[in-house]
Formats: structure tokens, C-alpha cells, sequence
């Protein structure tokens, strides 16, 4: 993530220093990155964004265990990572399981609900985030940090834990996921676009 | 762009001459297919994402030139990847940044969680926890009589030659039942057990996240 102008070290600095309101910027640089990751974990926009917003006072309070090691963005995604799990473990939401499998059942059953025939012609950002959206959580999770969250592949190994390589099999496995889902529900959309 | 019959290629994307002889064995030869395809795939994401060695790359380019095949997938992946590069970010409400703020002006930094722990205190409890195991001992050997451990040596090489012998025949001498029928011995040695294996899982907690890089 490339900013002008003060760093994300910089800042973080000033906020231990006690100069609470340049949290402000931070905030404002990750909250994008932030509520679209969790918007993956949640299909409500306000649970959403009641997630995201505990996510920014957790990162506050725990500003001084970050050690900059790592980069300010993937220090912070391990807490949505961490938020989100422990959301849905509270909430027991039936629609997304941690549970891979779990999640495959649903997401078949959420599929059956698409008709390829009735889905209207949408734009580009639409019909990828609905296609994101038909994947489990995991994929759509790899998936949204290695595109938006523009992590590397040791990167998300480091939020989700797992060894790069591991990392490199589930993204390209998502992405082949993906792009079967895209071809299922949005062909006409799909063939448009390499007709361009 | 949905599942085409995919001809046989090799790594190297020319037609395969094993065509007849995979043929004996249909599902054989699909699965092969699949993997051919998986194959060709992962090399090309691998070259999409920019992992790919420049050898790799160089290849990669000859076959997406000369095979139409690989230009069919390449053509695939690259439309998938940059609709996903392209694809927008989602946005909160407006005043997301003003709610949090206002969260946050009721909280505080704490303070770094290395700090917490006072390494003179975990010093103590290490000290304290080795002291426990060499009382223990001490008691242990307190209980034993030790008059017919030894043999009633009369000189230093006397010990030495009998010491192989008497050993042996003095451990099965001493009253180990007198000490691990004793309750109070069995409780302390089921709590240090307890600890030891406490102390074991944190220790290998932290060789696991030390593994992992210190975020």
C-alpha cells in the first residue's frame, strides 16, 4: 500500500506518544481495506461495519504490541481475521461457517437460489464481489487480501497462519473457483468481456 | 469458457505422442487431462502473479505464442485477474471514522504485552519451582537408610570396586515404597508433573509462533 505523505510507522508513533486523534488517519487510509474483508466474513453491511469499528478501537488499544515487523495493513488484518472468527462463533450465523465444508454445503445451497437465466446484466464490480460472495469463507478471504488487501503470499501466511506455499495452493485454487462460479452464473457477462 | 475436450500436450505444450496408448484407459486419460490442466494453470498464474523464474517466464511466453491452448487459458486467467484487480473496494457509512474516534476517546493504549511480564518475576517462579524439586529430593533421600547401601568400604579403591555391584544390589535395598506411598509425595509429584508439562506447552507455544514471523 503506497501512501504519500506520512507513514503508517510515523504515525503510530505520534498516536503512542498520546496524540490520540492521528488515529484518525489511519483510520481513514484502512477502513476500505478493513470493512470489505469483513463484508466478506458477513453478508450485513451493519454487522459489517459494527465489526470493523470494534477491529479500529482493538487496534488502538493493542497499538503498542505492534512491533513493525510486519507491515501496519497485515498486523491489522490479523485482527479482522481474529474479530471476524470470534463474530460468527458468537453470533452461530447458519450462512457462513469457519467450517470449510460447512460453508461448501451452504454455499451450494445459496447457489441453488441463483438462476443464470434471471441474473440481469451487471457491472464489472458487481458481478465480481457477487461471485466472491458464492466462495467460501476462506477463499473470498484470500482472495479479497491478495487483490484489495494487497498482501503478499507470506503476507496472508502470516494472517491466516499458514506457510506461503500453502498460501500459493488456496488462492489458486479460489481463483479457479472463482472463475467456475463466474462462468456458471455470469456467462453472458463473462463472454462479453473477452469479446473486448 | 466453459470445459473444453482438451487435446493431449505435454509439459512443454506439442502434442502428445502417447495418445493411443493413454486411450486404452478412458478415465485414465481424463484424469491425466485434468491434471494437464491443472498444470498448465498453476504455471500460468505463477507467470500472471509474476512468481515465475525468468526461464520459466521465457517459456511460458514461446507456448502462450505457439500454442493455442496455452493463449485459450492464458486469455481465461488474465480476464479473471483483472477483473479482480479492477474490482472496487467496499465503503462504510460516512461518519465511520467520526464513530470510531468517539469509540476510542473512552479508551486507552495499553500497554505492549511484553511489559506486562516481569522477567525477575518469572525468575521467582523458576527458582521457586526448582527449589520445590530439590527439596523434594533432599526428602527422598532423608527417608532412605544408606547403611547397607555401600557394603562398609574400608578404602577409597574398595568403594570404587564394589560401587558396580553394591549400586544395583543397594537401589533394590532402599524403601522406594516408603516414599511414593506417602500422599503428600504423590500430590507434589502430580503437581510438578502438571507444571513441567505447562512449562512444556508454553515453551513449544513459543517455538511455534517464533517459527511463524513476529507480526
Amino acid at each position: 500500500m503506497i501512501h504519500t505523505g506520512v507513514t503508517d510507522t510515523e504515525i503510530i508513533s505520534k498516536v503512542l506518544r498520546g496524540e490520540q486523534a492521528s488515529f484518525a488517519q489511519l483510520v481513514e487510509r484502512y477502513q476500505n481495506y478493513v470493512f470489505t474483508l469483513v463484508l466478506r466474513f458477513t453478508d450485513s453491511r451493519e454487522d459489517a461495519e459494527e465489526i470493523s469499528q470494534d477491529i479500529f478501537v482493538k487496534a488502538f488499544r493493542s497499538l503498542a504490541d505492534f512491533r513493525g515487523e510486519s507491515k501496519f495493513s497485515t498486523w491489522l488484518y490479523t485482527i479482522v481475521r481474529t474479530s471476524c472468527i470470534t463474530f460468527l462463533r458468537k453470533k452461530k450465523l447458519d450462512t457462513v461457517s469457519i467450517d470449510n465444508e460447512k460453508a461448501l454445503i451452504q454455499l451450494e445451497n445459496k447457489e441453488s437460489g441463483f438462476r443464470a437465466d434471471t441474473v440481469e446484466k451487471k457491472s464489472r464490480h458487481a458481478m465480481v464481489n457477487e461471485a466472491i460472495l458464492m466462495l467460501s469463507p476462506d477463499d473470498r478471504q484470500v482472495i479479497t487480501l491478495f487483490y484489495k488487501g494487497e498482501q503478499s503470499l507470506e503476507d496472508i501466511g502470516r494472517i491466516m497462519a499458514l506457510e506461503p506455499n500453502t498460501v500459493k495452493v488456496k488462492l489458486h485454487r479460489a481463483r479457479q473457483r472463482l472463475k467456475d462460479r463466474m462462468e456458471k452464473h455470469f456467462s453472458h457477462e463473462v463472454q462479453e468481456l473477452h469479446d473486448d | 469458457m466453459k470445459y473444453r475436450n482438451y487435446t493431449m500436450i505435454d509439459r512443454n505444450g506439442r502434442p502428445s505422442d502417447k495418445g493411443p496408448e493413454w486411450n486404452k484407459d478412458s478415465h485414465y486419460s481424463i484424469k491425466s487431462g485434468l491434471m494437464q490442466t491443472e498444470e498448465i494453470e498453476e504455471r500460468l498464474w505463477d507467470y500472471i502473479d509474476g512468481l515465475s523464474s525468468p526461464d520459466e517466464r521465457s517459456e511460458i511466453d514461446q507456448l502462450i505464442a505457439s500454442n493455442r491452448e496455452w493463449q485459450i487459458r492464458y486469455s481465461e486467467l488474465l480476464t479473471a485477474h483483472q477483473l479482480l484487480n479492477a474490482s472496487e473496494l467496499e465503503a462504510p457509512s460516512m461518519r465511520f471514522t467520526k464513530n470510531v474516534m468517539e469509540e476510542i476517546a473512552r479508551h486507552q493504549v495499553a500497554p505492549a504485552t511484553r511489559t506486562y511480564i516481569n522477567k525477575n518475576i518469572v525468575r521467582s517462579i523458576g527458582a521457586f519451582f526448582l527449589l520445590m524439586i530439590a527439596g523434594f529430593f533432599i526428602y527422598i533421600l532423608g527417608q532412605f537408610q544408606w547403611s547397607g547401601f555401600v557394603g562398609h568400604p574400608d578404602t577409597a579403591s574398595g568403594i570404587l570396586s564394589q560401587y558396580g555391584t553394591s549400586l544395583t544390589n543397594g537401589m533394590d535395598k532402599l524403601p522406594w515404597g516408603k516414599v511414593f506411598s506417602n500422599t503428600y509425595v504423590n500430590i507434589f509429584i502430580m503437581i510438578n508433573t502438571v507444571l513441567g508439562l505447562f512449562l512444556l506447552d508454553m515453551y513449544l507455544q513459543r517455538r511455534k509462533e517464533k517459527a511463524k514471523v513476529s507480526l
